[in-house]
């Protein structure tokens, strides 16, 4: 018998940076029935978000991880994080601001390196816009008024898949109300999915997008390009892109991690920043980073609102210190320099190359996940948590720095606790033992 | 065969790492190497038997498959997960960002070697072997 079915419009989907904010879903019976106006990766995360799930906190005991109580899984983190030298505080992209806050001041108090997922996706990116600055605008203005869109490096079909239809080529805008209003190009070392959208691919050779930008820039400023074939590029088609992009009313340069992940990494975006700088003498254009978790963006705000800092933030001398690759997760943890780690609605283990995991196996990991991953199967203690964007609200920032509020559309199952409470939960134990000490 | 090696998002990997990591979807979609069609066939092997990638850093057995979304000779994907983690550099040349793309790798036909599933996967990791 149905007890009771409810239609929620306008859910903002926590998967990809792009936070459509269009979702309609269905609940019944307290649960999630079904979704309406997600892509297929929305609809797998909102109907599949009790799949998988351990509702209990564990700890390892004689290698084996058994059932505790919260109270007792929040004792052994406190005391693993307080007695630590040297923690690492890692994730943050997939839970709220107010989770990063309360990390931050966790880290405060434990003395650690906090980092989030920036590190292995735009770290290069942010500094690359340290170096250069960044031309920008919201997602709105493209939809309302781009004419040439570029993916470079940027697979929005698999990766963001409502991206191209909500904000850019194929969105109806104000000033452009047709897929035949604009220009769609895709640079790429692969023909993707969203290459198959676009009015031109150009195929690339990989790690050389450093050469092409530069053959580009060369190009708008009117310089004659001394090669034949650039990146694998004909130097007549490089010509023919800058004409385009010089003849355009509003350009936008979406990247993704193809240009962070390659040789170059941040000075591929020095030069694309450049790139966007040149093409404003001549036209309107602007370039943003094609950002994956919901709240990555997020992070990096209140990283940065807190320390002054946007991620890799060291603060085990009493302030903020910043050098990424010094205390960027991957190196800290290649060292071996931590002794032990929190991961917050995270999983290095899936993302990090394989030394990482050598050393993380190697020290005490705290893991508060909603879902198990191959990084609860190496931690010492696991707290199963509540779903921020299903079970749980909180503030999140869109890929362009755009503040959006994400409400609970389920209760969680009883028992269970938000990233916020057992942060919070945590701190006050740690405080107590260093106030002891 | 020696080839440049790029990891990357695939609708696959987002769906079932969504629905669960302990899934068959999640290994289906993840533990893969897509390789061009000819690249396959110069390997001897049908698509879906299993093929072993190796760098400097690490190696791997992966269920091949046809790349989906075209590739060129000498280019293949792994989704992001941690199948493709076992052969990716850790160096981050003080960017703090490992090369996650554009990696030199070699495969190799390997249809009687054993696919991992995620636990065993991670026993391997962290027990060195």
């Amino acid at each position: 018998m149905t007890l009771s079915k409810k239609i929620i419009p306008n859910v903002i989907c926590t998967f990809c940076g792009a936070t459509c904010d269009d979702l309609e879903v269905t609940v019944e019976d307290g649960k999630v029935q079904t979704l309406r106006g997600g892509c297929s990766t929305s609809l797998n995360k909102f109907v599949n978000y009790n799949v998988e799930r351990h509702l209990t906190p564990l700890v390892k005991k004689d290698g084996k991880l058994e059932e505790t109580s919260y109270e007792d899984a929040i004792a052994r983190s406190a005391g693993i994080l307080a007695n630590a030298k040297y923690p690492i505080l890692y994730g943050w992209s997939s839970t709220s601001n107010e989770a990063s806050r309360a990390g931050l001041e966790l880290a405060e108090w434990v003395g650690g390196v906090m980092d989030n997922t920036t590190t292995v996706c735009h770290g290069p990116t942010l500094l690359g816009v340290h170096d250069i600055g960044e031309v920008s605008a919201s997602l709105g203005e493209i939809r309302q008024r781009a004419d040439m869109i570029i993916y470079w490096g940027s697979n929005p079909v698999h990766s963001h898949p409502h991206h191209v239809m909500r904000y850019s080529a194929l969105s109806k805008g104000r000033f452009r109300s047709s897929r035949k209003d604009r220009t769609m190009v895709v640079v790429d070392v692969r023909k993707t999915d969203t290459a198959k959208l676009a009015d031109q691919f150009i195929q690339i050779e990989p790690n050389s997008d450093y050469e092409l930008m530069c053959a580009l820039r060369m190009a708008v400023r009117g310089d004659e390009l001394e090669q034949d074939i650039i990146a694998g590029v004909p130097a007549e088609r490089i010509e023919e892109l800058a004409d385009l992009m010089i003849s355009c009313q509003f350009g936008v340069i979406f990247f993704g991690v193809g240009l962070t992940m390659t040789q170059g990494k941040h000075r591929n975006i020095d030069v694309a920043l450049s790139l966007v700088r040149d093409l404003n003498s001549r036209t309107k254009f602007i370039i943003m980073p094609m950002r994956g978790w919901y709240n990555v963006a997020g992070a990096n705000q209140v990283s940065a609102w807190v320390t002054g800092y946007p991620y890799a933030v060291d603060l085990s001398q009493g302030y903020p210190r910043y050098n990424p690759g010094d205390t960027t997760a991957v190196d800290v943890l290649v060292r071996g320099d931590c002794d032990a780690a929190l991961v917050v609605a995270s999983d290095p283990v899936s993302n990090f190359p394989v030394e990482v995991t050598r050393h993380l196996a190697k020290i005490p990991v705290i893991t508060i996940d909603p879902h198990p991953s191959a990084t609860s199967l190496i931690s010492e203690v696991v707290f199963p948590t509540t779903i921020v964007g299903i079970e749980t609200g909180g503030g999140i920032y869109r890929m362009d720095g755009v503040a959006m509020v994400t409400k609970p559309v389920v209760s969680p199952p009883p028992g269970l606790h938000s990233d916020v409470e057992i942060l919070q939960d945590i701190l006050t134990h740690v405080k107590k033992l260093k106030m002891g000490q | 065969m020696n080839v440049t090696l790029i990891s990357g998002r695939s609708l696959g990997q987002a769906k079932s790492k969504v629905t669960g990591k302990f899934t068959e979807e999640y290994l289906r979609n993840v533990a893969v190497c897509e390789l061009h069609p000819e690249d396959l066939k110069a390997l001897g092997i049908a698509p879906g038997q299993n093929v072993r990638v190796s760098t400097k850093s690490g190696t791997v057995v992966a269920r091949s498959a046809v790349a989906s979304q075209a590739s060129q000779r000498g280019v293949v994907f792994m989704p992001y997960g941690p199948w493709v983690n076992m052969v990716v550099p850790s160096e981050t040349s003080g960017t703090g960002m490992p090369s996650l793309k554009g990696i030199e790798a070699e495969v190799t036909a390997a249809p009687n070697e054993k696919l991992l599933d995620l636990r065993s996967l991670v026993e391997q990791m962290t027990s060195g072997r």
